[in-house]
């Protein structure tokens, strides 16, 4: 049985209360960054780049039964992490779960603290860029 | 002087974050403050805060000696001929902005030309695009070669008789290699051709000298060299300040105003509109005196050394590729460009900021450079004199422990 959305965010939160220090957490983002799946480079497309990021941010979507399922890139590994974050727990979901959920685990795990200002946003553009998605495929 | 006892001067150097030492490596960004800018901000708001050149009281006096005393202190600095060559503007942009609308004003015609370097800062190179977008002129651009030298062979080619000014900085911010300023200035001359010369890094590592240079403009900000924000200088020859129209209007700037039509003000008044930002400006005379006193030997070896070490920890990993490659080692300040294989530079500076080290990331104002050598940006670690070789050691352990975490 696949988990619950709030399991998901949970387990998320858990892992990270894990550490202490933020490098242990940024380690621990690389690594989510480089077990992401492999994004295809033709869709490395203008389109599918998510504005207002420092680096590159790269988002595809298909919607099947009305579910949503994610794929992203980008050419900075700590931000691939944070990808790897949102896709986990939004890829898979209804689209009218996604549009209504508050995104409240970024903050729980403090992501947007410990981003330089410009990377807080980029963060922002992304969620703002899923939830539009799923608003759209409502 | 030793360096410890030049630290003591910043109190900013003191700070840490996240729970360790600051190791600030972004200067070309900007540097910190010594106590003594603060101390002349402090004096000059409390002490002398009144509106100058405009009111007969006792307070205005002293405030207009500070500014006007300020402008002498640039002069002797600078080493211009007169104290009317020395324009006080908000920064080096600014002082750019100036030029290229009032000279690009009086003498820029359609199918005129203008040259500036491939590594310019963006602020040497869009106030003269729209210059020639508003003119019908164009801009073309004299490369580097791959070390990051400007190819001034090619320079007196590249000038034609419809050339009207040639821009390029002195200290590239992403490269750090000293141009060889005065022979692109004597090439132009010899065309006919004025030369600004973007000064904003040049003027924190050289001793400069405008008359020797004989370069028609030179412009540069407060702010890196250790004054306080908001104020910078355009040093321009009278015979072409003389030429040129206001840039802006209003203020002190005026011969007589009648509806019928207004005169301007002398030099360097007629290019001062507007209430100047009379607080911050004195604060150049302790900054000049804080860059002279880090032509102190002891100091300049420390920093030699400091600077040397990098060059060489940088250039002998093969992971790393460092742009600005110099001929002769003098020529190169301590100023680091790179990128690291299979590092995005976002993710070395996020890593290495948690490690308590300040370094700039990202296309640093130089997208046209960026193009030039296929990246989307760069890592640049910039040092001032206040940073010692133990930062500099701390730097490359933490760039090694980053690049491991990510490759
Ligand atoms: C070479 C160069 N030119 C121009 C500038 C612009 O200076 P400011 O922002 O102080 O006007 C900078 C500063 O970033 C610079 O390094």
């Amino acid at each position: 049985m696949a988990e619950t959305i709030e399991e998901k965010k949970q387990q998320i939160i858990d892992d990270f209360s894990m550490y202490d220090a933020w490098l242990d957490k940024y380690e621990y983002l690389i690594e989510l960054g480089k077990n992401l799946e492999a994004y295809p480079e033709e869709k490395k497309t203008e389109d599918r780049l998510i504005k207002g990021c420092q680096s590159r941010v790269w988002l595809d979507y298909n919607v099947q039964d009305g579910k949503i399922f994610f794929a992203a890139d980008s050419d900075a590994i700590i931000t691939k992490g944070i990808i790897s974050l949102l896709v986990g727990v939004y890829s898979g979901r209804a689209a009218g779960e996604i549009a209504s959920d508050d995104f409240g685990f970024i903050d729980a795990i403090g992501l947007k603290e410990n981003l330089s200002p410009t990377r807080a946003n980029g963060l922002l553009s992304m969620i703002n860029t899923i939830k539009a998605l799923a608003l759209k495929n409502c | 002087m030793r360096v410890d006892e030049l630290r003591n001067m910043f109190p900013a150097l003191a700070a840490s974050v996240y729970g360790k030492p600051l190791v600030y490596f972004d200067n070309a960004a900007t540097s910190q403050r010594p106590r003594s800018v603060v101390e002349m901000l402090e004096t000059s708001i409390y002490g002398a805060n009144a509106n100058i050149h405009r009111a007969a009281h006792h307070l205005a006096a002293v405030a207009t000696e500070e500014y006007e005393s300020t402008r002498d202190a640039v002069r002797d600095f600078i080493h211009a001929a007169s104290r009317e060559e020395i324009i006080f503007t908000k920064g080096t942009t600014e002082s750019i902005n100036l030029v290229s609308a009032s000279f690009g004003e009086a003498f820029v015609r359609e199918g005129d030309e203008i040259i500036v370097g491939e590594a310019e800062h963006h602020s040497n190179i869009v106030p003269w695009q729209l210059l020639c977008g508003r003119k019908g002129a164009k801009l073309k651009v004299l490369p580097v070669d791959d070390a990051g030298h400007l190819q001034i062979s090619a320079l007196a080619d590249l000038i034609t008789s419809r050339t009207r000014l040639v821009a390029v900085t002195q200290i590239s911010n992403v490269l750090g290699i000293v141009n060889p300023v005065k022979e692109i200035i004597a090439i132009s001359h010899a065309k006919g051709c004025p030369v600004l010369v973007d000064g904003a890094q040049g003027i924190v590592h050289d001793v400069v000298d405008v008359q020797d240079l004989d370069c028609d403009f030179y412009a540069f900000s407060g702010h890196k060299l250790y004054a306080a924000t908001g104020i910078g200088v355009l040093y321009g020859k009278r015979k072409w300040l003389e030429q040129m129209p206001p840039y802006q209007a209003g203020g002190e700037m005026i011969g007589t105003v009648k509806f019928s039509g207004t005169t301007f003000g002398p030099l360097p008044q007629k290019f001062e509109a507007g209430t100047q930002n009379i607080n911050a400006t004195p604060t150049l005379k302790p900054a000049i005196e804080c860059a002279k006193l880090m032509r102190d030997p002891e100091l300049a070896a420390e920093h030699k050394a400091v600077r040397e070490y990098l060059y060489k920890a940088l250039t002998s990993d093969p992971r790393i590729r460092l742009y600005g490659l110099p001929q002769r080692m003098e020529d190169k300040i301590a100023l680091f460009s790179f990128s690291v294989e299979k590092a995005h530079h976002e993710d070395l500076a996020l890593i290495l900021d948690k490690m308590g080290v300040a370094v700039r990331s990202g296309q640093m104002c130089a997208e046209p450079l960026m193009g030039r050598f296929g990246v989307t940006g760069m890592l640049r670690a910039s040092l001032a004199p206040y940073n010692t070789m133990q930062e500099a050691e701390f730097f490359i352990r933490s760039l090694r422990k980053a690049i491991e975490m990510l490759v």
